[in-house]
């Protein structure tokens, strides 16, 4: 098998007589067991092995405010309410909630929907957005300068989303993946102002009012 | 009829490139592969978009289990006497009454999982046989009787008077429910602290999304 082959043939100069002519000894080595260790190696280490190392998502939360004139407030237009239920089910309304006969924007999805209806609600907020460019404590000014200043190519377009907050209210029976993927959600689609609330219980109820119905 | 005869090849291939190419592979292995560290329960971490990389030293790490329970650790591989002075402060701060040697074990406690009531019998074992101690888990989901918050600001003033940042990591399984995690942020809230690194594996962003399409024009989302 492997062998290193140190050439130990006869290929030496002649010696002349009397010259005794020392014992070669082979310098050929059995590799065979080195090999078999080596491959040994190879496959602790390969099955051991640990590829994909952990990363960190940042979250950030805002402190508890209990004055609720301090509380920021969120623009009814430009709001995506979003609650998490029992079964990776997503419940989700648009600004204020509405539950009457005839109006009800109360509505089910799950979270390969949810996407879809956060990408629409931000293209619906900022085709609706007006700049305000003009007045003197614009903010939209503000956060274009900042977007030039980050090399943002869309700088232009930096605050056309600036009205559109999504409120996160995940419930007991939600779980912490269920979590994470809708703030990794707000990540993908670009979502800026996010927030994570504690669920009310009327809107608690409808949860459980539609599982029981859907049973 | 003269017979044909059919020249005899050699049997012997030469292995040496072969071989030559095992250790490389192997010598890659040894140098990529980096051990996992103990873990006190088997968590499978949610995915996530992110790829930022975790910060594994000067940190204090939360472990959620999938049954709910919670799990305190302090990570600081090059101060080893932070996690003494650790204990210390909580001893002094809960009147634990705890021994010299039941506070240094804890230096070699993988994860404590424990009420304070029940501290003193878990650090009474060695380390190496903690894995066999019933863990139930700190007790966070009650607000008044939440002991994270006292984990917390016992870390949190050491590493302070250390002078050293403190990071928290929150290490969720994915079928732990959202109390738990709820519970574990209204104790680092407690103690004012409102940044987290939240602990998960790579995913893709899918394409054609906002944040996709923003990674290709190479925009700085920070």
């Amino acid at each position: 098998m492997a062998s290193i082959d140190s050439g130990g043939g006869d290929s030496g100069h002649k010696k002349g007589p009397g010259v005794k002519k020392a014992k070669k000894l082979s310098t050929r080595v059995d590799m065979t067991p080195m090999v078999d260790l080596g491959f040994l190696l190879i496959t602790f280490f390969i099955f051991t092995a640990t590829m994909s190392s952990p990363k960190a998502m940042d979250l950030r939360m805002p402190k508890d405010v209990d004055d609720p004139k301090k509380q920021n407030e969120a623009k009814e237009s430009g709001a995506l309410t979003i609650m998490l239920g029992k079964g990776n089910q997503v419940y989700y309304y648009e600004g204020q909630l509405k539950v009457d006969v005839g109006v009800n924007n109360f509505k089910q999805t799950t979270f390969k929907g949810i996407r879809e209806i956060i990408i629409n609600k931000r293209k619906e907020v900022m085709a609706r957005h007006v700049h305000d460019l003009g007045s003197p404590e614009s903010v939209c000014k503000e956060m274009q300068e900042r977007a030039k200043k980050n090399e943002n190519p869309d700088w232009e377009t930096a605050c056309l989303d600036r009205d559109f907050v999504v409120i996160i209210k995940p419930d007991v029976d939600a779980t912490y993946k269920n979590t994470v993927d809708i703030l990794d959600e707000m990540t993908i689609n670009g979502v800026k102002t996010y927030a994570m609330v504690k669920i009310l219980p009327q809107e608690y109820e409808l949860i459980q009012a539609t599982e029981n119905s859907n049973k | 009829m003269p017979s044909v005869k059919m020249p005899r090849k050699s049997t012997d291939t030469d292995m040496t490139p072969f071989v030559d190419i095992a250790f490389l592979i192997l010598s890659f292995f040894i140098m990529a592969t980096k051990f996992k560290p103990p873990e006190p329960v088997q968590i499978n971490t949610p995915n996530s978009v992110s790829s930022q990389d975790l910060p594994e030293n000067d940190a204090v790490l939360i472990t959620i289990d999938s049954t709910n329970r919670v799990f305190f650790s302090v990570l600081s591989e090059k101060n080893k006497a932070i996690p003494d002075q650790v204990i210390q402060k909580l001893n002094t701060l809960r009147t634990l009454n705890l021994s010299t040697a039941q506070m240094a074990n804890f230096r070699k406690t993988v994860a404590v999982g424990v009420p304070f009531s029940s501290l003193g019998s878990l650090l009474d074992v060695p380390a190496e046989d903690q894995g066999k101690f019933n863990q139930p888990g700190i007790p966070v989901l009650d607000t008044l009787s939440n002991e994270l918050i006292w984990w917390i600001s016992a870390s949190k003033e050491v590493f302070r008077d250390n002078q050293r940042p403190l990071k928290y990591l929150i290490k969720g399984d994915g079928g732990s429910k959202y109390p738990a995690f709820e519970a574990v942020i209204s104790a680092l809230k407690k103690n004012d602290e409102f940044k987290y690194n939240l602990v998960t594996s790579l995913e893709n962003a899918p394409t054609g999304s906002a944040l996709d399409v923003a990674n290709r024009k190479g925009v700085k989302t920070k």
